[in-house]
């Protein structure tokens, strides 16, 4: 089973990105598309109806400070993020991410990537190739077995489909 | 017989001690990925059982023991429309589905009902489904906020996976001033610290300072340990804590053992002065950008909001009625009251308090998170400033995207009531009561 990720284009943002901001209050109770369709407008309207399958989110500090609401990981893999490379993330969404199939990279790099930027991760290795500039950076590893997590589809798929084995 | 007396020497933080109980150990280190039994798990209607419920469907599971599951409804309380109303019912058929007896419906914010109905207790090892849940740490339980999938996890297994976390130690000495709270208190330490400054690794707050608070005062700052990024926020358990817990009809049980060891080690010791705080007002769009309410413009704000876990517990209520009674709030703005639980709107009727604030022109609202999660009543308007005594300040968190949101004790907030504008309630207190 290879991790890799092809090559995404890039949304980049600041320090502190949080979960008001990836999963407003006031559509919480809605639908997750709707709530999906809401993600990061306060700071770019456009995001949510241009992003692509397989782009990436790029920060600073603190990414998904805030609500402990998985809502906030669960819209970007709706919208098609595959993974969040920031300097940091909050705790909480931190474990959301991967729980909810969407990988989260510690990377002190972030300044080697700009908005629409190519790049391709390899989760495992710990690598970034950003194919824009031709450099190769590098992120926190991915232990296997969040890697198999994030390949499922999330933890309950994950747990779904080794239950059934067991069974 | 030598390892015994060797393991035993180990020196412990306080929350490597409850986290090597929960973990059935004799001691644990940080940085060590434990499994931990876990003694209490709280839900609300938001990420509990509109979530779990098809999660633990998927998996055919059942709930592990519905005897140590706290089921509260506050976030969409009380329905304001057909989606909310579902969303509560559907808590409410699940609480009886699954037998699960401490359900609490529209009883209050959840941070506040789990120790006011005698919940918590030193040592315990609780996990809630929301990000506020660091307040249970002032009672000396290790309790933390995690999403839904990972409460899924506990609620089918009663166990949750734990990295050992380092103790960050801030240490309070003196005596808070007149008119200044545990909340300016938060919000110095958000600005010292930043947001990341707890690292998902456990505060503890200490020093003679805690002593002087009380339980709710104390609650405030676990609370808002969320803000520091911090896993939790805890407080050794003292007198006054056993009892609190007795009082709410709980258990203390053998709460002097439950303190760190002195000389046990911590990532970082700061220690910072009470008495020489000022109140701390919190800028748009972050707690971080606190500072004193000296160097703090002017700012005319259309709304103040006293709601949350954090700022409308009982003590907060009363703060705001020391600054309110006899006076009227300013023509230019509106003051809006969520208590932050049903016992506290009766507690505060019962003293007199509440009828300080009504009669200054007060609000009242429901009591649920509201507003301050932009869920209920009480939100803002495009280009619309108020003045809260929630936790948080993002950027469109209380309504609209394009509104602007200034954080301060309850005091604080009661006395921008008064002036219209933002105001140090010092002056006002020192006055005493409005004709």
């Amino acid at each position: 089973m290879s991790n890799d990720l092809t090559a995404g284009s890039v949304w980049k943002y600041g320090d502190g990105v949080d979960t008001d901001l990836l999963a407003p209050g006031a559509y919480m109770k809605g639908a997750m598309e709707g709530l999906a369709s809401h993600c990061l407008e306060a700071i770019d309207p456009g995001f949510a109806s241009q992003v692509k399958s397989g782009d990436v989110v790029v920060a600073g500090k603190n990414f998904g400070i805030g609500s402990s609401r998985e809502q906030a990981a669960e819209v970007l893999r709706m919208l098609g993020v595959t993974a969040v490379i920031a300097r940091s993330f909050g705790g909480i969404f931190y474990r959301n991410a991967f729980n909810l199939g969407l990988y989260a990279l510690v990377s002190e790099d972030v300044e080697h990537i700009e908005k629409d930027h190519r790049i391709s991760i390899d989760p495992l290795a710990g690598r970034i190739v950003n194919e824009t500039t031709g450099e190769t950076l590098a992120c926190e590893k991915v232990p296997e077995h969040l890697a198999a997590i994030v390949a499922a589809g999330g933890l309950i798929p994950h747990l779904e489909k080794t239950l059934r084995k067991i069974l | 017989m030598a390892d015994q007396v060797l393991q035993t020497a180990v020196s412990q933080t306080l929350a490597e001690k409850i986290i090597a109980q929960a973990a059935g150990l004799s001691t644990v280190a940080a940085g060590e990925i434990v499994t931990c039994n876990v003694d209490l798990a709280m839900i609300h209607d938001s990420g509990g059982p509109r979530r779990v419920k098809p999660m633990l469907e998927r998996l055919g599971v059942q709930v592990w023991d519905p005897t140590k599951i706290v089921l509260v409804s506050d976030h969409y309380v009380p329905a304001f429309d057909a989606q909310s109303a579902a969303i509560l019912k559907l808590t409410r058929d699940w609480a009886r589905d699954q037998e699960i007896e401490k359900f609490y419906d529209q009883q209050g914010i959840c941070h506040v009902v789990l120790p006011e109905r005698g919940h918590l207790a030193p040592g315990m090892f609780v996990v809630g489904g929301d990000s506020h849940s660091p307040t249970g740490g002032a009672y000396g339980a290790y309790m933390f906020g995690v999403g839904a999938t990972d409460m899924a996890g506990v609620l089918a297994t009663g166990e949750t996976w734990i990295k050992v976390p380092e103790t960050i130690l801030l240490r309070w000495h003196g005596s808070l001033g007149e008119g200044v709270t545990a909340k300016d208190m938060m919000l110095k330490l958000c600005a010292t610290l930043g947001m990341d400054g707890g690292d998902y690794q456990a505060i503890e707050y200490s020093g003679a300072t805690l002593a002087g608070l009380s339980m709710q005062e104390r609650m405030t700052l676990s609370n808002m340990a969320a803000e520091l990024g911090a896993q939790t926020g805890l407080i050794g358990p003292d007198q006054i804590t056993a009892e609190a817990i007795s009082d709410a009809g709980g258990d203390p049980g053998d709460w002097e053992k439950w303190s760190g060891d002195e000389d046990a080690t911590y990532r970082a010791i700061h220690d910072f002065d009470a008495a020489e705080l000022p109140p701390q007002i919190a800028a748009p769009h972050s707690p971080a950008n606190a500072g004193s309410v000296e160097d703090v413009e002017k700012v005319a704000v259309d709304q103040c909001y006293i709601g949350a876990c954090t700022g409308a517990k009982l003590v907060d209520l009363h703060a705001a009625a020391r600054v309110l009674k006899g006076r009227k709030v300013a023509s230019n703005t509106r003051l809006m009251i969520a208590p932050a639980s049903t016992r506290t709107t009766a507690a505060a009727a019962a003293d007199g308090s509440l009828a300080a604030l009504t009669e200054a022109g007060a609000i009242l609202l429901p009591s649920g998170c509201g507003a301050c999660a932009g869920y209920g009543a009480g939100v803002l308007a495009e280009g619309e400033v108020c003045m809260a005594s929630i936790a948080r300040n993002f950027k469109g968190r209380m309504g609209s995207r394009e509104s602007f949101v200034y954080l301060g004790s309850p005091y604080s907030v009661a006395a921008t009531a008064v002036m219209g504008h933002i105001a140090d309630p010092r002056p006002l207190l020192a006055e005493g009561s409005g004709s």
